[in-house]
């Protein structure tokens, strides 16, 4: 299994923990995640104004750089805003002509966009990776969270029904967690009104957290770097079970019984590789 | 050459205010074979034809060209004032000037030209009309109902009662249909079963009506007067003539399976009657869930059974019969809410259907009348009532309005109210509506003397917390974010057409709306006809109604059936298919294409060099065909032509409209 | 308070977000379905309202097209398949554009905040905010 895998920013920066977790699990399922030469900002935000179109000339270029490849990312905002501009790369002709012409490229919207987490649904299975788990996450009670942007819109996104989701707790399962479910699991986090409004995430933040409380979670795990700060960064735990907050990634990577240096050696190792290759 | 008659309408102003009568008329005096024209406002009204019958006299004409709305709507109208004047009533032509024109174009400068060219098409057609005589068909005065809820029932009742024999077929083990499952029914609060009930033995005891129950008709063939219908009697695995209804077969029956008649909300045994007051009380077997059915032991039934009626060893039967007319009243399902995954329908006992929790207040319901939580058998003390679940929602429902809900809805608040004095309703509504006698002043009485919250906005979320449901809305009147922690929660589901009628009416041979609910022939004037001759339609198979509108409907469509049961002979289509029998290849597609099977092949001799030659051809049955001229279009050989529409006729109209620009 | 018909920003945004606020009955469940209501001035569905009768002003003085945080949970339920997320959008945007319209920037926050916050919150918030 071979994809072409785009990072995006913060996979460098702060959710540095969720990409290494996956290189290594990916790498221990013989999935092979080639990263893009030189890739770019996957444009932030989705454009929702018909004249908007600076904002997608990132995910375009980003798109077309995989070559029809299927490409994978592991943000839950990248994957958004890379899925919905290639749905409009397919569907509106003028928005297309202008764009690729801009940057020069030719693509018309082919090749398959991807989350992490639909490659070890559609791609692996479940059920194969159930049996690859080494350490299961037995009696460890953990609940979902998915956000917004992985499952709306869905007749674009096209991941999971968008109200009742069950791929994390699919994947969870596969891991051998005892799952919960919290009501609150696709609402909003607040998103970046934690940069503007934080009292409103943290309202937001409070709901999803006594809900995950309410039935039992002592874990929450979540695709999405900004729903991670938001959930961390916004709790108010006065006196509260604290919830601990993973990346899928990094309970996958347990399941497969990795450990930390391993995680770390393989990126080394990733790193090495990919200068190799440059050579 | 022809003597025509050229009539324009005015339709008020339909047709006046968009083409240009007086062009018209002037143009039509030039074209060819047209000896008159004239204009009226309504040509339909009783001076209107006597302007055409006069014109007809005076003028000597032999042929008439009306300028007016669809066919559909007058051409019988004018066919018979022209055949009052002594015309043949198919030397009239109808152009459509209105549906065709007038009502689709704004621009009058646009509108008079194509209006013209219509009628030049249909005088040029009509200079080709020959008259056309319809063949007689004889009635047979036997009706068909499909569907024995309240809308079938009456329907039988008031044939029956006009001396017809009905046959009415239920697919269900017994008649009753929704209203059975109902408690009470509004606005007067009347016992749903008190008043079906009746109805339900009146049916099934009287001499004019044979109840087929657990049944389904299969195919049907023929047209107005002859249809010819096969029923599939499904095996009921008890003898009927034997049966007492005594109940021991089901008391004794170990086999479980989910009650279709509770919603799903109880059990029933694999033996069973769907409801106590079932007519006939008459048990059928439920083979896949029947023990002996699926693992050949068991046969607890048999033995009990005091008559010997059980027979496993029955067979489905086919019945063949032949009716007059038929009526279709099929009723409606439930909108399934598990779509609306917000209100988390189907993963929560305590979140129920409209109709589900209607069976909660009845004594033979699945909390025997308690109204309690499935969850944990408690009275509830507060009930959120949710409208709208599926109706008046484009993008994941359907976008009209089922109509019944808010009506019902106040209802079960009100009986909440009476049952359990404590507990409290709140209703999440968009609008209610209560359109119906006496409905306003019962809605508003739920709401001022039962303490009924009405809130006026949709909810957003239900989820369990602890032992109750929370119920994020809104009420947009005041602005205000609503939370209330409820015992229960009613989703008000869309009423939606069962979900195989497209397929009954594929069988039966009528049409229905992008809804899938049957299509009447005319939304005003003909309510309860569909486009197929014979074929009538009532209750909520054509679109959500309430009882009274239902019963109101059945007795509507029982009249038409009568009207033409009391005819000794109808008039058949006189616009059928000819074959040139000298010209045909016998390649027999047209045979194929047939839908009414009016074409067979025949053996001709023909004289050939001298000898005679034996030749199959194919040959119309004058009296099965409806003229819908299939067979002429798949004609190879171009030597099928339908009378009243033949290819000279109808590229006479071509020519008349591109020709002559 | 004067009802108008005729008003750019609603023009504007009709034509950009292909989203027209007269298909709106006002049955609020964008309202409900919200998850930062809290926070609003005016109710999502009152947004509408306000769209509908032309209260260009009183929208442009409105914080809550700045609190919708684009979760998409209001065009997923309309049951008129309006998408308000575009709407909200289109009023920000057509805010943006008018003169001294940028409503955010790195100098707004404090280098705790830089140091902390995740770099997508950053690019997002400021393409958001910013024109």
């Amino acid at each position: 299994m071979r994809y072409r895998y785009f990072p995006g920013c913060t996979l460098k920066g702060q959710a540095k923990n969720m990409e290494n977790a996956t290189m290594a699990a990916a790498a221990a399922l013989g999935i092979q995640l080639i990263e893009l030469d030189e890739w770019q900002c996957c444009g932030a935000v989705y454009p929702l104004y018909e004249d908007e179109l600076i904002t997608l000339l990132s995910p375009v270029r980003t798109l077309a750089a995989a070559e029809g490849e299927p490409l994978v990312s592991l943000c839950a905002a990248c994957h958004h805003v890379l899925k919905r501009a290639q749905e409009l790369m397919q569907r509106n002709e003028d928005a297309r002509n202008k764009v690729t012409d801009y940057l020069e490229v030719d693509y018309t919207g082919e090749g398959r966009v991807l989350h992490f987490l639909e490659v070890l649904r559609d791609d692996l299975g479940f059920d194969k990776l159930a049996e690859m788990v080494k350490k299961p996450l037995e009696g460890r009670k953990v609940a979902a969270y998915y956000g917004c942007l992985l499952l709306r819109p869905s007749k674009v996104m096209q991941f999971d029904d968008p109200e009742n989701p069950s791929i994390m707790e699919d994947l969870l399962k596969a891991l051998g967690a005892d799952v919960v479910k919290t009501p609150y699991r696709i609402e909003c986090c607040g998103a970046y009104l934690s940069v503007t409004e934080e009292g409103v995430a943290r309202d937001t933040v409070a709901k999803i957290l006594d809900s995950a409380r309410n039935v039992g979670a002592e874990a929450l795990i979540t695709a999405c770097p900004l729903c991670r700060y938001n959930l961390e960064n916004c709790a108010e735990e006065d006196g509260k079970t604290p919830i601990k907050i993973y990346y899928f990634s990094e309970l996958l990577a347990e399941a497969l019984g990795l450990q930390f240096d391993q995680l770390i050696s393989s990126a080394l190792e990733r790193r090495r590789s990919s200068n190799d290759s440059e050579q | 050459m022809p003597r025509t008659g050229v009539f324009i309408c005015h339709c008020g102003t339909n047709i006046a205010g968009t083409v240009d009568i007086e062009k018209t008329v002037k143009a039509s005096r030039s074209f060819p074979g047209v000896v008159h024209a004239d204009d009226y406002r309504y040509l339909c009204s009783e001076m209107g034809q006597d302007i055409i019958k006069n014109a007809i006299k005076d003028n000597n004409l032999d042929r008439v060209v009306v300028g007016t709305c669809s066919p559909r709507m007058h051409e019988q109208t004018f066919r018979k004032a022209a055949s009052e004047a002594g015309l043949n009533p198919y030397m009239v032509e109808v152009a459509n000037i209105r549906e065709h024109c007038s009502w689709v174009h704004r621009n009058m400068d646009e509108a008079t030209p194509k209006a013209v060219a219509l009628v030049r098409a249909a005088a040029a057609k009509a200079a080709l009309n020959d008259p056309l005589e319809a063949p007689a068909i004889e009635v047979e005065k036997r009706a068909l109902v499909i569907g024995g809820g309240i809308a079938g029932i009456q329907t039988a009742l008031d044939i029956a009662e006009a001396g017809y024999v009905v046959d009415l077929v239920e697919r269900e083990p017994s008649i009753g249909g929704r209203m059975a499952q109902l408690e009470k029914t509004f606005p007067t609060l009347d016992c749903s079963a008190c008043i079906l009930t009746p109805k339900m033995v009146e049916a099934a005891q009287h001499p004019n009506i044979n109840l087929i129950t657990y049944s389904e008709v299969e195919e049907v063939k023929g047209f107005v007067g002859q249809f010819d219908v096969k029923i599939r009697q499904k095996a009921r695995s008890i003898d009927p003539v034997k049966c007492t209804g005594c109940g021991i077969c089901y008391e004794k029956c170990p086999a479980k399976a989910p009650s279709e008649f509770e919603m799903g909300r109880a059990k029933r045994k694999a033996i069973y009657v769907p409801f106590p007051q079932a007519v006939p009380n008459i048990p059928v077997i439920d083979r896949e869930n029947c023990l002996y059915f699926k693992k050949g032991r068991c046969q607890i039934c048999a033995k009990e059974c005091p008559p010997q009626a059980v027979d496993y060893e029955q067979q489905d039967e086919i019945l063949e019969r032949r009716y007059g007319v038929i009526v279709v009243a099929t009723g409606f399902d439930q909108l399934d809410p598990s779509i609306y995954g917000e209100y988390g329908y189907g993963q929560h006992p305590d979140i129920l259907t409209g109709l589900e929790f209607e069976r909660l207040f009845n004594a033979s319901g699945p909390t025997a009348g308690k109204v309690v939580r499935l969850s944990d058998g408690k009275p509830p003390k507060k009930v959120v009532f949710i409208q709208c679940v599926g109706s008046r929602d484009k993008a994941r429902g359907m976008n009209y309005c089922s109509k019944i809900c808010c009506m019902y809805t106040a209802k079960q608040a009100l009986l909440l109210k009476e049952k359990l004095p404590d507990a409290k309703s709140y209703v999440f509504y968009i609008d209610v509506r209560t359109a119906g006698k006496g409905y306003e002043e019962f809605q508003r009485r739920a709401a001022e003397e039962y303490d009924v919250a009405y809130l006026r906005g949709q909810v957003g979320k239900i989820f369990p917390e602890n032992d109750y449901l929370v119920v994020r809305g809104v009420d947009s009147l005041s602005g205000k974010t609503i939370e209330i922690n409820a015992d229960m929660v009613v989703l008000a589901a869309a009423a939606i057409a069962r979900s195989d009628a497209t397929e009954l009416g594929r069988i039966v041979g009528i049409n229905s709306d992008s809804y899938k609910f049957f299509n009447e022939a005319h939304p005003k004037l003909k309510p309860v006809e569909t486009h197929t001759a014979g074929i009538f339609i009532a209750g909520a198979c054509q679109a959500p109604k309430d009882i009274p509108d239902t019963v109101a409907q059945a007795g509507a469509a029982a009249v038409k059936a009568i009207g033409l049961l009391s005819k000794e002979l109808l008039k058949g289509e006189a616009c059928t298919a000819e074959v040139n029998q000298a010209e045909c290849s016998g390649c027999l597609y047209c045979e194929a294409v047939c839908p009414y099977n009016a074409i067979n092949p025949v053996e001709i001799e023909e004289r050939y060099h001298g000898g005679t030659l034996q030749r199959t051809v194919a040959e119309v049955n004058p009296s099965l065909c409806q003229g819908c001229g299939s067979c002429t279009v798949i004609c190879r050989s171009g030597s099928i032509n339908l009378r009243g529409f033949t290819n000279e006729q109808i590229l006479a109209e071509v020519d008349a409209i591109c020709l002559q620009r | 308070m004067t009802a108008s018909s005729k008003s750019r920003l609603i023009d504007e945004m009709r034509m950009q977000s292909g989203q027209d606020p007269s298909c709106c009955f006002q049955c609020a469940k964008c309202s409900a379905a919200c998850p930062v209501t809290a926070a609003m001035d005016l109710l999502p569905h009152q947004v509408i309202r306000y769209l509908q009768l032309g209260l260009e002003e009183d929208l442009a003085k409105s914080k809550t097209p700045w609190i919708c945080a684009s979760c998409f949970t209001c065009a997923a339920r309309c049951p008129r398949d309006l998408d308000l997320a575009r709407m909200m959008e289109g009023i920000r945007l057509v805010m943006l554009r008018r003169r001294d319209g940028n409503k955010f920037g790195p100098a707004d926050l404090t280098p705790e905040q830089l140091k902390k916050l995740p770099q997508q919150a950053l690019v997002s918030g400021f393409r958001k905010y910013n024109k």
